[in-house]
């Protein structure tokens, strides 16, 4: 329907609206996060949940510990080679449709302990992640600036089509691959059909964006 | 006609079945059309908190436990009744008085019979 004609009708009472909107519209106001926090993220996470905040007022209050009830992973912390494997099974264990929030640097690309043996750089090589939070760590106005973000992609997700998204197509999957501890590191280090290494062209690199690949 | 009376109670049933069947109909026919079902390893697992399951579920527990808490309500049972015991025990009769004492005589059978047959000693 014309986006005119539609509020052309809104003003004269009538409500008019697609199956489409109707099922964005649910998931976008519904969206429970997993009850599940890693490190100090989590502090201003909670933050985020309680009164001062309110992340009620988006139809988030409910954190449910399992994670057969969630939609929402909002990956809070640093996460230790020794977690990564949970979280991900923990994704994996998720219902579709689900999205991901990576809050905070550690979660993003390792943060301060980048260079550290222990921790992931980045939960972005094991699972698809829809929101980045940059912040050590964000505030909780940055957590919700966030969500609205991802409210607003699940609002632009369309049902059908060839871009409609991963959890509407039968050949994608839903589960990826659980790391295992090897004798150096996870293995495999990253899922390679998830995330490629930046490759940086050094005779160009600085001089115009074509420098990283 | 005497069968109308009946009529609403009809309404309302289907009406019920209806709440409650639509929804799930109604899923079930999303999920057929625009969301495929998409099990896997990890979904179906039994255990859902990240960690996977290990061992069996049918595991054995201490018989003392239980011994436990049969000899504990000896005593129990003891208290409940010797309370009102004590406090009427001017007013009885001497028939009420060997009852009360045969039943005092059986649990602490009970707790003899434990205590020879080594309960108490926990290994």
């Amino acid at each position: 329907m014309d986006e005119a004609l539609k509020i052309e009708l809104g003003k004269q009472g009538i409500f008019a609206t697609s199956l489409q909107e109707l099922y964005n519209w649910g998931r976008k106001s519904s969206i429970w996060p997993l009850n599940f926090g890693l490190a100090c993220c989590a502090i201003e996470m909670i933050a985020t949940t309680m009164a001062r905040y309110d992340l009620a007022r988006f139809g988030a209050e409910v954190f449910r510990p399992s994670p057969r009830q969630a939609d929402l992973m909002i990956v809070a912390g640093t996460i230790t080679k020794k977690m990564a494997p949970q979280v991900v099974r923990l994704y994996n264990q998720m219902p579709e449709p689900k999205y991901v929030i990576s809050m905070g640097a550690c979660a993003i690309s390792g943060g301060p302990f980048k260079q550290g043996y222990n921790v992931l750089k980045g939960i972005d090589r094991y699972i698809p992640v829809d929101i980045y939070i940059p912040g050590c760590p964000p505030r909780p106005e940055a957590l919700i600036e966030g969500f609205m973000a991802l409210q607003k992609k699940i609002d632009e997700q369309p049902l059908t089509g060839s871009s409609r998204p991963r959890h509407l197509k039968a050949d994608e999957p839903s589960e990826f691959i659980v790391p295992q501890f090897g004798a150096h590191d996870l293995e495999p280090s990253q899922n390679p059909t998830v995330w490629h290494a930046p490759l940086v062209n050094i005779s160009i690199a600085g001089k115009d964006d074509t420098g990283t690949a | 006609m005497q069968n109308d009376t009946y009529l609403p109670i009809l309404v309302l049933l289907l009406g019920a079945i209806g709440f409650a069947v639509a929804p799930l109909a109604l899923a079930c026919l999303w999920a057929k059309k625009f969301s495929p079902a998409k099990p896997g390893k990890d979904k179906n697992a039994i255990y859902e908190c990240g960690l996977e399951a290990s061992g069996d579920a049918w595991v054995q527990f201490k018989p003392g436990y239980y011994l436990y808490a049969i000899i504990f309500l000896v005593f129990d049972v003891e208290t409940v009744f010797l309370l009102p015991f004590a406090v009427s025990f001017t007013g009885l009769t001497l028939g009420a008085c060997i009852a009360m004492l045969v039943f005092l005589l059986l649990l602490i059978e009970g707790l003899a019979w434990a205590y020879q047959k080594n309960v108490f000693a926990w290994t």
